[in-house]
C-alpha cells in the first residue's frame, strides 16, 4: 500500500547548522505515527520542516503524490495538511469560536462549527470566551479541533500532553484513535511522553541528535529494553 | 457660555479628523507593530493627487475619491516595496525607513507641485449656522462627523463581522499559526497598509480645507496630534484611538479659543509629554511597557 | 558565523591601537592648510562640514552607541543658535556666547532625555519629533524676544584684515569640530562607550551588570544635546541670523539620514555623514540650477536623502561604515534565525 505522506533523506535546519540529517520516514491513511526523542533530537523542526515553515535543505516530500517543497506554508491545508504547532498556537486574542472559525475559514461553503463542538462539548460552553482565558487542557482541545475543522488528511501534532493531566492526555490519545478508525486520518505525533505515545500508535520512530535511530512498529520499541534506556529515558 | 459651547463643537469636529488619523496609525500598528512616521506625508500625496483631480474636473467629489483610492494604493505600494523588507530586530529602522520615504515624498511633491500653500475648496460651507441664536457648527463640520463615523462603522464591521477582518486579526496576533490555518498573512499586512492609508488620507483630505491650504508639508502637526491621539488611547485599542483624537480636538479647540492659535501645537506637545511619563499605557491599552 | 567575532574583535583592537589625537592633530593641519587653499565659498562650505561634525558626532552617541533614536535635534540647534543671537546682540563676546549656547542647550537636552530615558522605540522617535515640530513655533508665541517668523541677525566682531570672514568661520567651526570629536572619542573608548553599548544591545543585562540604566541614557542624550547646541550656535555664526525656518523638521531629518547613512556608531560616519549634508544638497542645487527649475531646488535634495536613507536601511542598516562587515552580519544573522 502506497504512504500518504512520504519523506526522504530530508536534511533542513537554522541557518548552517543543520538540526535534521537525512531524515526518512512514511506516514499511511489510518495510521498514527509517533515521534519520539529526546529534548532537542530534531521533532519539533521535523514538523515545522514538513508544513514549510523551515524551508528544507536536501531530501525529498511527498503528499499524495505531491511534491511538498514547491508549497507555500498557506497552502498547506488545502491540500490536507494541518499543523497545530508546539505550544498550542491558540490565538489568545481571539474567541473560541473565531478561532474555529479560523480553521475552515478558506474552505467553500464554510462548514458550521458544530461538529467540532459535538466532539468537544467543553469547548462549546466556552465558545465566546477569549483564548487566553481557556485552561490548558482547553487549549489543546482548541487547537486540535481548528486543525479537524479544516477536514485534513494528515495531522501534524506537537507534543499535545505538554503540560496536561494525565487524565487528559489520555482523552486526547483516545480521540486521535477514534479519528483514525472512524475517519481514516493520518496522525504524525510527536511526544516526549513516550507511553501515551505508543499506546495510541500503530509505528514510532525515534530520533537522536536529528537523526533516525530506530523505526519499528509501536509494540515494538515499546518492548526494546536496550532502546529505551538509550534514547528515551525509562 | 456661548463661545464655550462653539469651541466644544469646533473641538469635536477637528477631534473627529485627529480620531480617524490616529485609527490609521493603530491599523498599522496592529498589523506590523510599526509606528507609521510617514503617514502624514502619505496623506499629503494622496491629497495632491484629489487636488489635480478636482482642478481638472471641477468635482470636488471625484478629487475625494481619488484621493481616498489613492491612499490605498499607496499605502500597499509602501507596504509591498518598501517595509516588507525591513529588518525588524530593531524597531528603530521601521521607524528610520518611514522617515526616509517622508523625505521622498514631501520632495517630489515639492518637485511636482512647489513649496507654496495651495489653496484647497471644501464641499460644504465652513460657515457655523445659528442654533437658538448660538453658532455651533457649519455644515463642513457636519460632513466631517459624517464622514468620520461611517469609517468608523465600516471599520468595525470589516473587523469584527467579516472573514478578511477575522483573517487580518489573526495574521497582526499570531502570524504563524495564521499561516498554518491557510491565512495569506503578507496579503493581510498589505491589505493593512492599504486600508491604513485610505482612512489617512480620508482624514488629510478633510483637514485641508481647515488648514491654510495643501502644502508638501501640511500634514506635520496633524501627525503629531494624531499620534498624540493614539499614544493617549494606547496605540493599540482602535476604540482609544477615537476617544484620544476627540480629547485631543477638544484640547486644542480650548486652547488656540482661550490663548492663541500659537500656544496650540506647545498644549499637543505638553499632552504628549503628560501622557507618555504619566500614564505610559495610555487610556485603553493591555499592553505594559512603552519598550515596543 | 564562527569567523565573525573573531574579526570583529581583531578590527576593534586594531582602532583602539590609535590615539585620536593622532588622528585629530593632522586633521587640524590639514584644515589650517585648506582654509588657505580654498576660495571663500569653499570656505564657508568646509565650514559648514565642520558645524554639522559636531551635532552628527553628538547623534552617533546617542543613536549609534545608545540606541536612543532623536528626531529633535534640529529644535536643539535652534536652541543652541537662538541663545547664541541673544548673547551676542547683548554682550558680543563669541567665546562666551557659544559657551552659554552649550550650556542653555545641555539644560534643555537633560530635560528632554530625562523624559526620553524611560520612552523607547517608537514613542521616543514620535515624542522628538514633537519637540522638532512645535519648538520652531515658540519663536511666534514670544515674539518680542524672538522676533517671530524674521528671527533675529547676529552681530559678529569683523576677523582681523588679514583674512576673509569665510576662513575665520571656517577656523572657528573646525576648531570647535576637532574639539568635540577629541573630547566625545576619549570619552566613548572610556567606561562611558561600554556602558552605552550595553545598555543599547540589553538593557536588562546592562542593569544586572550594575550599569545604571537611566543614567546612562539621560548622560548620553545631554551629551549629545550640548554637541547640538555647539552646532546651533556655530550656524548661527556662520549665517549670522537666526530664524525658525533655518531649523524645520527637515533639518531633523538629515542629521538622522547623516549618521545612519554614515554608519551608526562610528565618529568616522558622523564625518561621512558631515561632508554628505554638505555635498548633496550643494550637487542637487547645481542640477536644480542647470535645469532652471526652481522647483528643483532643496526639493531634488530632499528626494536624494530621502532615496539613500531607504536604499541605505533596505540593503545596509548599518550605514556605509557597515558595508565591509556586511557578508558576515548577514550570515551570523541567518544564523541567529
Amino acid at each position: 500500500m502506497s504512504a500518504l505522506l512520504e519523506v526522504e533523506g530530508l536534511t533542513a535546519g537554522y541557518g548552517a547548522a543543520a538540526v535534521l540529517h537525512d531524515v526518512s520516514l512514511s506516514v499511511r491513511t489510518k495510521q498514527i505515527v509517533a515521534v519520539l526523542g529526546a529534548n532537542g533530537a530534531g521533532k519539533t523542526t521535523l514538523l515545522r520542516a514538513l508544513s514549510g515553515l523551515l524551508p528544507a535543505e536536501r531530501g525529498r516530500v511527498v503528499f499524495d503524490g505531491l511534491d511538498l517543497r514547491g508549497v507555500k506554508v498557506e497552502r498547506m491545508v488545502r491540500h490536507g495538511i494541518a499543523h497545530v504547532p508546539e505550544g498550542r498556537g491558540v490565538v489568545t486574542e481571539l474567541t473560541v469560536d473565531e478561532n474555529l472559525r479560523l480553521g475552515s475559514l478558506w474552505r467553500k461553503p464554510r462548514p458550521s462549527n458544530d461538529g467540532i463542538y459535538e466532539l468537544f462539548p467543553a469547548l462549546a460552553r466556552r465558545r465566546d470566551h477569549l483564548g487566553h482565558q481557556l485552561s490548558g487542557g482547553e487549549r489543546q482541545m482548541l487547537a486540535i479541533g481548528r486543525a479537524l475543522a479544516a477536514e485534513p488528511r494528515l495531522l501534524l501534532l506537537d507534543e499535545p500532553s505538554l503540560g496536561l493531566a494525565p487524565k487528559i492526555t489520555a482523552q486526547i490519545m483516545a480521540l486521535l484513535r477514534d479519528l483514525r478508525d472512524r475517519t481514516g486520518l493520518a496522525v504524525l505525533l510527536v511526544e516526549q511522553n513516550v507511553r501515551s505515545a505508543l499506546s495510541v500508535a500503530d509505528e514510532g520512530l525515534v530520533l537522536s541528535l536529528g537523526r533516525v535511530v530506530s523505526r519499528n512498529d509501536a509494540a515494538t520499541l515499546a518492548g526494546d529494553a536496550d532502546l529505551r534506556h538509550a534514547y528515551l529515558g525509562f | 457660555m456661548d463661545r464655550f459651547l462653539y469651541l466644544t463643537f469646533d473641538g469635536l469636529s477637528r477631534g473627529a479628523i485627529y480620531a480617524a488619523f490616529a485609527l490609521a496609525l493603530v491599523l498599522i500598528w496592529r498589523a506590523a507593530r510599526i509606528v507609521n512616521f510617514a503617514q502624514g506625508a502619505m496623506a499629503v500625496a494622496a491629497a495632491y493627487a484629489g487636488y489635480s483631480v478636482t482642478n481638472a474636473t471641477g468635482s470636488y467629489w471625484l478629487g475625494f475619491i481619488t484621493a481616498v483610492a489613492g491612499g490605498l494604493l499607496l499605502g500597499a505600494a509602501v507596504e509591498r516595496v518598501v517595509m516588507r523588507f525591513v529588518d525588524h530586530s530593531s524597531p528603530l529602522n521601521g521607524v528610520v525607513v518611514a522617515l526616509g520615504l517622508v523625505l521622498i515624498i514631501q520632495g517630489v511633491l515639492g518637485m511636482i507641485y512647489g513649496n507654496e500653500f495651495r489653496p484647497a475648496q471644501a464641499p460644504f460651507s465652513r460657515d457655523a449656522f445659528q442654533i437658538g441664536g448660538v453658532a455651533l457648527l457649519s455644515r463642513y463640520d457636519l460632513f466631517v462627523f459624517a464622514a468620520v463615523g461611517t469609517v468608523v462603522a465600516l471599520l468595525t464591521l470589516l473587523f469584527t463581522r467579516t472573514p478578511t477582518g477575522l483573517r487580518m486579526r489573526a495574521a497582526a496576533f499570531a502570524p504563524d499559526v495564521s499561516r498554518l490555518l491557510g491565512v495569506p498573512v503578507g496579503g493581510m499586512l498589505t491589505l493593512g497598509w492599504a486600508l491604513a492609508a485610505a482612512v489617512g488620507s480620508l482624514a488629510g483630505m478633510l483637514v485641508v480645507p481647515t488648514e491654510l491650504g495643501l502644502h508638501p508639508n501640511a500634514m506635520d502637526l496633524l501627525f503629531i496630534s494624531a499620534f498624540t491621539a493614539a499614544v493617549l488611547g494606547g496605540l493599540d485599542s482602535p476604540v482609544g484611538a477615537v476617544v484620544g483624537g476627540l480629547v485631543v480636538g477638544l484640547l486644542l479647540a480650548y486652547v488656540s479659543g482661550y490663548l492663541g492659535a500659537t500656544v496650540a501645537p506647545m498644549a499637543v506637545l505638553i499632552l504628549l509629554v503628560v501622557v507618555l511619563l504619566g500614564r505610559p499605557d495610555g487610556l485603553f491599552s493591555k499592553a505594559k511597557a512603552r519598550t515596543a | 558565523m564562527v569567523s565573525a567575532p573573531k574579526k570583529v574583535a581583531i578590527s576593534r583592537k586594531k582602532r583602539q591601537r590609535i590615539s585620536p589625537l593622532l588622528v585629530v592633530i593632522p586633521a587640524a593641519a590639514l584644515i589650517l592648510a585648506l582654509t588657505y587653499a580654498l576660495p571663500p565659498f569653499r570656505n564657508y562650505q568646509l565650514a559648514t562640514v565642520g558645524a554639522y561634525l559636531c551635532v552628527t558626532a553628538g547623534l552617533t552617541v546617542l543613536t549609534g552607541l545608545n540606541g536612543q533614536l532623536s528626531l529633535g535635534h534640529g529644535a536643539l540647534m535652534a536652541t543652541g543658535a537662538y541663545t547664541l543671537a541673544l548673547m551676542q546682540n547683548r554682550f558680543n563676546l563669541l567665546v562666551a556666547g557659544i559657551v552659554v549656547a552649550v550650556l542653555v542647550t545641555t539644560v534643555v537636552g537633560a530635560v528632554i532625555g530625562l523624559a526620553a530615558a524611560r520612552l523607547r522605540g517608537p514613542y521616543l522617535a514620535g515624542l522628538t519629533l514633537a519637540v522638532a515640530v512645535v519648538v520652531p513655533s515658540i519663536a511666534s508665541t514670544f515674539d518680542e524676544t524672538f522676533n517671530s517668523d524674521q528671527g533675529l541677525t547676529v552681530a559678529l566682531e569683523p576677523p582681523p584684515d588679514a583674512i576673509t570672514v569665510e576662513q575665520w568661520q571656517a577656523w572657528v567651526c573646525w576648531g570647535a569640530a576637532l574639539v568635540t570629536v577629541l573630547l566625545l572619542a576619549y570619552l566613548i573608548r572610556g567606561r562611558f562607550g561600554r556602558d552605552l553599548r550595553a545598555v543599547r544591545d540589553d538593557e536588562t543585562a546592562a542593569k544586572l551588570a550594575g550599569i545604571g540604566v537611566a543614567r546612562t541614557q539621560v548622560l548620553a542624550f545631554v551629551v549629545s544635546a550640548a554637541c547640538a547646541g555647539l552646532a546651533g550656535a556655530l550656524f548661527a555664526v556662520l549665517a549670522q541670523s537666526v530664524s525658525p525656518g533655518a531649523f524645520p523638521l527637515t533639518l531633523s531629518l538629515f542629521l538622522l539620514m547623516a549618521i545612519v547613512i554614515g554608519g551608526l556608531g562610528r565618529l568616522v560616519g558622523a564625518l561621512i555623514g558631515a561632508v554628505l549634508l554638505v555635498a548633496l544638497p550643494s550637487f542637487a542645487q547645481s542640477i536644480a540650477e542647470s535645469s532652471g527649475s526652481v522647483r528643483l531646488e532643496g526639493n531634488l535634495a530632499l528626494t536624494f536623502f530621502g532615496v539613500v536613507l531607504v536604499v541605505v536601511m533596505l540593503a545596509a542598516p548599518g550605514g556605509l561604515t557597515s558595508l565591509t562587515n556586511l557578508r558576515i552580519r548577514r550570515k551570523s544573522q541567518k544564523g541567529r534565525k
